[in-house]
């Protein structure tokens, strides 16, 4: 142990905590981004080195075998993982990061420092290691399904609203008694762990796979929110600091989430949406829609001069983003101008999709969000809708006693023509019958994404050589 | 550090987070998310302090998994946050 005083520590913590909000506020663009994640990890790197100066008197070895092994898994994790699986990734690192914060915590009351502990720390650690615990299981329970281990439909089992309500009372009540000094006891603790670690199994499991997005970030901000009690409970500034940065990143991205599905927080939690009754009253009327194949596709699309994508889930399940930007390619060099429409709950995971374009090489300036790309819809010759279903749908814009009414939805409709890959007649996650695909401007291309964009890029070229 | 200074640094810094991270585009949503998941690896730093005064078996297990499952993050998570910014590029001559 090095003679560090607490000042200088500190200020160590202080620049490592000005790193991490310059490397943040550096992701305000895509230039200047990776330089401010390196940033970050610099800070991060300052902040493990003195603390490690100045605590370690014993156990040295058993630090650096924690961090060799976490540091090989981590290695591993992020360079072989494929980017179609980053809300996998991001949602077990979330996990970890919330176990991490309740261990540490359960830590400070397994083995305290003073005989007694004052009410405020007993509230940050009974803070932490509920919001840990749920942390922690509710991103392995978001991990299995979007691994499809776990059914991705919404898995709801009977009472579940009246079951949950009664653990977070449960919850809220072994909490407020654990900070009561004189009834606080590791029983108590073991209870509201076993509790917490329930809570975070049966909150998500409900959810279905189009609301994953909500669920990632708001596990985000819980892993924040964890962190930053468990500074609490160490008198650690810089865990406050970064836990309430993130926090703040979390419950932030989480709004703008369920904005763009204009639903609330509750709504999704309670799982209104894609629920038993939703897909029934959907697909009882046999209707007419038109189909085209890969031939006519290329034709039309050989011809335009503006083309929009749409990119949705499905085009991440098809693994065909190399070949978007493949077709797309072609269609530049002769001429066609290309833009990309990104919904903001595209996906299973914030930025999801322009992720995976950005991996398949597509520029970033023509990936547009929402507000951007909804004028140009009627300047746009061609719509190519891919995998994406229910943020395409006009009826949400029209019909009041649609459960998407009032969702902000990509005008697609807008456009002079509209191509919608698709598998098969499914209905979207919402179990709503898309608007959409009976307009007369629309043609559907049936078949697995991919092969058909394939198919459309060779004649394509074959149109370019007669 | 008493109890006052702790709860002004932690309201000070949801509002410094709320300002700097309404910046990010929806572009970079998914590395804002990988990238500040590491950030709040930050309790690694939480895991050191308490391996250091592990006494017995069981204190130390616990700990050591605690900076196991920090380290994951902080690595994992900077390390797949710049793989995917790497991968974000402007289009050349076009626009």
């Amino acid at each position: 142990m090095l003679e560090i005083s607490s000042n200088i520590e500190n200020i160590v913590y202080l620049i490592s905590a000005s790193l991490f909000i310059i490397g943040l506020k550096r992701l305000a663009s895509p230039t200047t981004a990776r330089n401010g994640n390196r940033l970050a990890s610099l800070g991060m790197l300052i902040a493990i080195i003195v603390t490690i100066l100045k605590y370690t008197d014993n156990n040295f070895e058993w630090i650096i075998i924690g961090i060799v092994i976490g540091g090989l898994l981590g290695i591993i994790l992020s360079k072989y993982v494929q980017m179609t699986a980053i809300p996998q990734l991001v949602a077990i690192f979330n996990g970890f990061g919330g176990g991490a914060s309740a261990l540490v915590a359960i830590y400070e009351i397994l083995y305290p420092k003073e005989s007694v502990i004052s009410i405020f720390v007993l509230a940050a650690i009974a803070f932490s290691t509920i919001l840990g615990s749920l942390t922690l299981t509710g991103s392995f329970i978001a991990f299995g399904k979007l691994q499809e281990i776990i059914p991705t439909r919404p898995i709801l089992f009977p009472l579940r609203n009246y079951l949950n309500s009664l653990l977070l009372l449960l919850i809220v009540f072994f909490a407020i008694i654990m900070v009561i000094p004189n009834f606080s006891s590791l029983n108590i603790l073991y209870i509201l762990i076993a509790l917490s670690l329930l809570a975070g199994i049966l909150i998500v499991i409900p959810i279905g796979g189009a609301d994953m997005p909500v669920i990632i970030a708001l596990l985000n901000s819980y892993s924040g929110i964890a962190g930053a009690g468990a500074g609490f409970v160490l008198n650690n500034p810089v865990l406050i600091i970064s836990g309430s940065l993130v926090g703040a990143s979390g419950l932030i991205l989480t709004r703008i989430m369920i904005k763009a599905m204009n639903r609330s927080l509750a709504n999704v939690i309670l799982g209104g949406l894609g629920s038993d009754d939703g897909s029934q009253h959907a697909t009882n009327e046999n209707r007419l829609v038109k189909s085209l194949n890969t031939e006519d596709a290329a034709m039309i699309l050989g011809y335009a001069e503006n083309v929009i994508f749409v990119p949705g889930y499905g085009l991440a399940v098809a693994q065909a983003q190399h070949q978007i930007n493949e077709l797309a390619n072609i269609l530049k060099d002769n001429g066609t101008k290309i833009k990309y429409a990104i919904h903001p709950v595209a996906g299973r995971m914030p930025g999801h999709m322009n992720v995976l374009l950005a991996e398949a090489n597509i520029p970033y300036n023509e990936l547009k969000d929402l507000d951007e790309i909804n004028s140009e819809f009627d300047n746009a010759d061609v719509a190519v809708v891919i995998g994406a279903n229910d943020v395409t749908n006009p009826i949400a814009r029209t019909d009041p006693s649609s459960p998407i009414y009032g969702m902000p939805i990509l005008n697609v409709d807008k456009a002079k023509s509209v191509i919608v890959l698709k598998r098969s007649m499914a209905s979207g996650f919402a179990g709503i019958e898309n608007e959409l695909f009976f307009l007369d401007k629309t043609s559907l291309l049936f078949g697995d994404a991919k092969d058909s964009i394939e198919e459309m890029t060779r004649e394509i070229k074959n149109l370019d050589n007669i | 550090m008493d109890l006052l200074p702790l709860i002004i640094i932690f309201a000070l810094s949801l509002f410094i987070g709320y300002e700097v991270i309404t910046k990010v585009p929806s572009t970079l949503h998914t590395p804002l998310m990988s990238g500040s998941n590491a950030i709040s690896g930050i309790v690694i730093v939480g895991a050191i302090i308490i391996v250091s005064n592990a006494n017995g078996i069981l204190a130390i297990i616990i700990s050591v998994i605690a900076i196991i499952l920090a380290t994951i993050n902080v690595v994992g998570g900077f390390m797949v946050t710049d793989r995917m910014l790497a991968m974000f590029k402007r289009s050349k001559n076009r626009d």
